[in-house]
């Protein structure tokens, strides 16, 4: 089960797909290292699942090539692949029962003594008492381990995951992302997981690469995402950021400094995706986390060096353990702020004039040639 | 008012009983009169409880050969037109082609066609193109009206497939005769099978199309037909009950294994 398969990195060297006059994935290069877990994120139909099929063999890419170590696999059939696929439907076998499921691999490949190995695969997934169920008879997370097994079973040298928690409801998700990751630490195969769901993307993988519109947006570390974006897309696409058009005041010292509404800001010169220019314009963003609230009475108290702007309270909601603020400035007439309930002032209702105010370090800039609202998810992704 | 009640009560199982010995009640009859030992030849109204029929069904001149030939096209005709209409089945949901919307309608075309008119011009065809009529041109005229029905039930089945199993088939090293046979054709088989016995059904007991195509060979069909006229053996009871028997033991075994292999059912 622990044995290293052999095999390196995969790699897309400017593979492209297009269906007639739409072009569903832009060549893109893309290195997912050995033994990661790496996600696609992404918006339905931003290309992620093309993407991910064109590595399993399942679509043949327009232009480019896809390597596994330094084979080149581009013309190979999916079923002469060292790769194997959990399907978003699980596109389980329902003729079969869960061994034969789990079994079907190994033997076609003609391997004979395949019983031991799959009673480790249900040990692994914890689906021992199982075995004889027909996939029909299993509950959705059930299921999902089952699909899981099957394709590890084969010790491919990459497991593709597409979209496997989609199905689950939000507490079984949460466990099977763990148990996922688990997995995937125990075997220490390469996964690449597809997904919609940045939360998801952020909890399990070591590397994300975030798409919009066939193209890959961004890639990293999820928290390197997050704190560093470097297009509003991933700006509001990965958590929430609030996003505020300034002007450039000054570049020269280590900050630069722009203003909006009246109020100097400063963004440390390092964090701007794109050189600002002084007199030009220039995307602040900051989140809202980050961000604490004072009332106007206490301005005083705030301290300085601080990047503060104000404006006036329009909505609160009380989450639990924070309470969210839609505050209106002169700024950005819907800033968000998330404020920890250890010490809750009273007088912060709707319609209280206050200070918003934060560490200048936690500032990022963003080219301002670029829609503000892109990656703004309006409606709950259905999938 | 009690009585009022009781029928407003039950009135849905007594319009289901009402309707079932409506279906079950000729089948009945043919069953019961096998057993009859009628004076004359027509077997119409009961004498006498016997077994004679029974004892010796082939006791009739020409019963037997007539069975045996119909059951031989039956089977040829199932496995033809179940063959050509799977194949036709699976293209039409699996592929894309010019004219898929003209084909889908045409395949309706002999069902919708009065079966006299085509027994007619089948005739008409064979007689032009100088086919000698008899156990062939009944077999090809089979295979094509049973076509429409299999392709039906097995369109039905294929439809509901999920294309992504084959695609995991081949994601796990199963080659394209391989994701066919174990996975393609297993899933499919309900929809196959249906249609096959479909096909056997409409094809044993056909009397008009056969009747103009088989020249001076006689299916158990014409057989029935022809010896209604001069008086009604016994003996054609006896292979109707016997066929009506051997169909619902068919289908008592299929649901007892069925019900033995429950893990096995696929929601249908």
């Amino acid at each position: 089960m622990t044995q290293k398969t052999e095999g390196g990195d995969v790699r897309l060297s400017g593979i492209s797909k297009t269906y007639g006059s739409f072009t569903a994935v832009h060549p893109l290069d893309l290195t997912i290292p050995q033994g990661s877990f790496f996600a696609l994120l992404g918006a339905s139909g931003c290309g992620k699942t093309t993407t991910l099929r064109m590595i399993a063999g399942l679509e043949d890419p327009s232009t480019g090539t896809v390597f596994l170590g330094d084979k080149d696999v581009t013309d190979l059939q999916p079923y002469k692949r060292p790769v194997n696929t959990v399907f978003q439907s699980y596109a389980l076998f329902p003729h079969l029962n869960v061994c034969e499921n789990i079994a079907f691999g190994l033997r076609r490949r003609g391997i004979k003594s395949f019983k031991k190995q799959v009673d480790d695969m249900l040990d692994l997934v914890q689906l021992g008492a199982f075995a004889g169920r027909k996939p029909h008879q299993l509950s959705g997370g059930q299921q999902q381990r089952v699909a899981v097994a099957r394709a590890l079973i084969n010790h491919p040298q990459v497991l593709l995951l597409d979209e496997p928690l989609g199905a689950l409801d939000l507490k079984l998700r949460r466990q099977m992302q763990l148990e996922l990751k688990r997995i995937q630490t125990e075997v220490g195969i390469t996964f690449v997981h597809v997904t919609h769901d940045q939360e998801e993307a952020m909890t399990m993988a070591d590397q994300v690469a975030v798409m919009n519109g066939g193209r890959v947006e961004q890639l990293g570390a999820p928290a390197d995402l997050y704190e560093n974006p470097k297009t509003t897309f991933v700006a509001n696409f990965l958590g929430t950021s609030n996003l505020i058009e300034a002007e450039v005041v000054e570049t020269a010292g280590e900050d630069t400094v722009v203003t909006c509404g009246g109020s100097k800001l400063r963004v440390p010169g390092e964090r701007c995706a794109s050189q600002p220019r002084s007199g030009g314009k220039l995307l602040v963003g900051v989140r809202p986390e980050k961000v604490s609230v004072a009332h106007a009475d206490d301005a005083g108290s705030v301290a300085i060096g601080r990047n503060k702007i104000t404006g006036r309270i329009v909505a609160s909601s009380f989450i639990g353990v924070s309470t969210q603020y839609i505050v209106d400035s002169p700024a950005c007439s819907d800033f968000e702020v998330y404020v920890q309930n250890i010490e809750r002032d009273a007088r912060l209702v709707p319609g209280a004039e206050v200070v918003l105010h934060w560490n200048p370090a936690h500032t990022f800039g963003l080219d301002a040639d670029q829609d503000i609202d892109a990656g703004v998810e309006t409606v709950e992704e259905s999938a | 008012m009690v009585v009022i009640r009781w029928i407003r009560r039950n009135l849905v199982v007594i319009a289901g009983l009402l309707t079932l010995a409506y279906m079950i009640l000729p089948n009945i009859v043919v069953m019961v009169f096998s057993f009859n030992n009628p004076k004359g030849r027509f077997n119409y109204a009961w004498q006498e409880f016997s077994l004679d029929a029974w004892k010796d069904p082939c006791g009739v001149a020409d019963l037997c050969g007539s069975l045996s030939l119909s059951l031989q096209i039956a089977a040829w005709a199932t496995v033809g037109a179940t063959a050509l209409g799977t194949m036709i089945a699976f293209a039409l949901v699996r592929y894309r082609f010019r004219a898929r919307g003209a084909i889908n309608s045409l395949i309706f075309l002999p069902m919708a066609m009065p079966e006299v008119v085509m027994a007619a011009s089948l005739l008409t065809l064979f007689l032009n193109m100088g086919a000698e009529l008899g156990f062939w041109t009944v077999l090809i005229a089979h295979i094509m009206f049973c076509l429409s029905f299999v392709v039906t039930a097995v369109k039905a089945r294929v439809m509901s497939m999920d294309p992504r199993l084959e695609e995991a088939a081949r994601d796990l090293y199963a080659g394209p005769v391989q994701t066919f046979l174990r996975v393609t054709l297993p899933i499919a088989a309900p929809g196959i099978a249906a249609g096959a016995l479909l096909a056997f059904a409409l094809s044993f007991d056909d009397f008009i199309i056969t009747n103009f195509n088989a020249g001076s060979t006689v299916t158990f069909p014409m057989f029935v037909w022809g010896s209604a006229q001069r008086g009604t053996p016994v003996q054609i009871n006896v292979i109707g009950t016997a066929m009506f028997v051997i169909a619902v033991l068919v289908v008592l075994g299929g649901q007892l294994i069925a019900s033995r292999r429950k893990n096995n059912a696929q929601p249908q």
